[in-house]
């Protein structure tokens, strides 16, 4: 502990856990280039570690022009949109979570996701007919781009709605959530039952999510929105910690609650909007990542939101390199998969001895 | 100098805080005290800056609330709240911690540790918030606020502490030492204003006591020229207690009786 603490560069003092956040954040680095490594060379066809290795070191020559492909158009992309989506996803329930002070919070709440999955399903019932004209124009950017825009205009509305004389009351915006999320539901159930079978298959496969047909341009389109929720961490951290001793506390500290409340909810509805636009909904990561890492190093969010990202996407990618080996040709959803790893973990913990005092919570 | 000047505070057509005007003068324990519903937490909240009065204005030496920042405001004054639950773990410690961040303190950790040591929750600090009895969390709170205003007067200027019923969940010795605390954080020169309930205590340790009544500062000055027969049974609605001992077959607690070296 105490060498931790040097390493710190503070001095030890017990019941502040700054050096085991440090050190967990040392060793969920170590783990993303595990799995970035893992991601890279697991698939179905035989690009493997000796393919990887010679083309690091700068030795592509000694590669055959189809695993160059493979490689280059396939795996690296892949490998860098699953973990975007998985830091973005694990960042965004920590944030949600102290935002609400609910450890069961993820970025649905703010609607992002039921308005993503309701323009995008719109996208897919209506696209070739009603809506034909935006998805001749937009071609294959028409379904993403409905998605961002759904999500992001369900949080503004939701936003707008619980906003009250400049303050945002987190209950007002929960309770309205769920009047939202009731009647986007419905509205989307109601496409679903208008649609035929080829978009029902769509919808489907969509809700799942998936990380394939990753492409520079993908990754492009949703790095400046995950960015963006990255580079606000060192600005929201002490605010979120403030801020679960209650709002007036928080103010009373020195915290601009209103600002912050309005800075994270946004970030988090653009880089999930994004995820959700590229990759569908990928449920789990955003609560389970920062439930275990709570447990772990505790809830300062200082430690909390770097560690989050980082568990996330190390999770997301290890999900995917399963997905897709496991029923290889084929792929699972990768939904699927962050579930079956997440759920059981989840429970073990909830019910196990140590899992006691983190249920006092909920 | 703290001032809040014809303030008032009307929700739901009813006036909570009606007309009140109060100086916090540095150097003075000011007390707030009053029955149930008179509009002592909402008068607290209108000075911290929680709640925008609908009337009237609060001045921080001379410049009115309104124009300071949540962050300049948390240089001037800290607040320790009622009662506080916590969603997630945090130890004691880094619950004061937050307070010795928010004073921009460079070893936030060390300072939290001290100001627990003040409150008398030395060797706490790894111990988990909700976990705590609820007195050991309202000091745990106080600890907070002494990280978020270690000194009295900083800079040349006093500084401010607002304590909402400190003693609420605290045995008698607790009660007194936080009495205390606040007391020579005034007498040091800083601004102190309590809403307590126990009128002994107010009128022990208040250097100027303000009594609330239905939203109105119906009287204010001196302990000894306030409380009065009259003042208790018109706000109080009991008459006959004031300087009066109970019956000689009821045993009392006197803690102004106590002597200090037996502390």
């Amino acid at each position: 502990m105490n060498t931790l603490a040097l390493l710190a560069g503070r001095r030890a003092v017990s019941g502040d856990r700054s050096a085991i956040g440090l050190l967990m954040l040392v060793a969920l680095v170590l783990l993303l280039v595990l799995a970035i490594f893992t991601s890279i060379v697991v698939g179905p066809t035989g690009v493997g570690l000796p393919h990887l290795l010679d083309y690091l070191s700068g030795n592509a020559a000694a590669l055959d022009s189809q695993n160059l492909l493979i490689l280059e158009a396939v795996r690296l992309p892949r490998t860098a949109i699953g973990l975007l989506i998985g830091a973005a996803l694990g960042v965004s329930g920590a944030m949600m979570q102290g935002l609400f002070r609910n450890p069961l919070a993820d970025p649905g709440i703010v609607g992002v996701t039921s308005g993503a999955a309701l323009a995008a399903v719109t996208a897919i019932v209506l696209g070739p007919t009603l809506l034909f004209p935006l998805q001749s124009v937009l071609g294959e950017q028409f379904l993403p781009l409905m998605a961002f825009l759904g999500g992001l205009a369900n949080t503004f509305l939701l936003y707008a709605i619980a906003t009250r004389h400049g303050q945002t009351s987190t209950t007002a915006l929960i309770l309205s959530g769920i009047a939202i999320a009731a009647m986007t539901g419905a509205a989307t159930g109601l496409l679903i039952f208008m649609a035929d079978d080829r978009a029902l298959r769509d919808i489907t496969f969509w809700s799942l999510g998936s990380l394939s047909g990753a492409s520079t341009s993908k990754i492009l389109a949703i790095l400046p929105f995950v960015g963006f929720v990255m580079l606000i961490i060192p600005f929201v951290a002490k605010g979120l910690d403030a801020l679960v001793l209650g709002d007036a506390a928080a103010f009373h500290m020195g915290v601009p609650v209103q600002r912050l409340k309005r800075l994270t909810i946004l970030a988090v509805a653009a880089a999930c909007g994004a995820t959700v636009a590229v990759a569908g909904s990928i449920g789990f990561v955003g609560i389970i990542v920062p439930h275990l890492l709570r447990l772990a190093i505790g809830p300062s969010h200082r430690f909390l939101l770097p560690t989050s990202a980082l568990g996330g996407a190390s999770l997301l990618l290890f999900a995917d390199s399963i997905a897709r080996t496991i029923v290889a040709p084929a792929e699972l959803p990768i939904g699927i998969i962050t579930a079956i790893l997440g759920a059981p973990v989840f429970l073990m913990l909830l019910l196990g001895r140590n899992g006691r005092s983190s249920m006092e919570g909920l | 100098m703290i001032r809040a000047r014809e303030i008032s505070i009307i929700r739901s057509g009813r006036a909570l805080v009606d007309r009140v005007s109060l100086d916090l003068t540095p150097g003075r324990f000011t007390v707030v005290i009053g029955p149930n519903g008179a509009g002592k937490s909402t008068l607290l909240k209108a000075i911290s800056g929680e709640l925008k009065p609908d009337h009237g204005e609060v001045l921080y030496n001379d410049r009115r609330l309104t124009a300071l920042s949540p962050i300049e405001l948390a240089a001037e004054r800290a607040v320790l709240p009622q009662s506080t639950a916590l969603s997630f773990p945090f130890t004691a410690l880094e619950v004061v911690r937050m307070g010795a961040v928010a004073h921009g303190s460079l070893e936030p950790g060390l300072a939290a540790r001290q100001a627990l040591t003040r409150v008398g929750l030395g060797g706490f600090e790894a111990r988990s918030y909700n976990a705590l009895s609820g007195g050991e969390q309202q000091r745990v709170q106080l600890a907070r606020v002494l990280a978020q205003m270690p000194s009295p007067v900083s800079n040349g200027k006093p500084c401010a502490i607002y304590l909402d019923e400190p003693t609420a969940s605290l045995d008698i010795g607790h009660q007194i030492s936080v009495l205390e605390l606040a007391r020579d954080f005034a007498r040091a020169g800083g601004i102190v204003l309590a809403i307590l309930h126990d009128l002994n205590l107010a009128a022990e340790f208040a250097d100027h006591l303000a009594i609330l009544h239905k939203g109105r500062l119906v009287c204010e000055g001196r302990p000894e020229n306030t409380i009065d027969d009259t003042i208790i049974r018109e706000v109080y609605g009991i008459s006959g207690t004031v300087g009066r001992l109970p019956a000689a077959h009821i045993p009392y607690v006197l803690p102004q009786s106590r002597q200090s070296a037996q502390r």
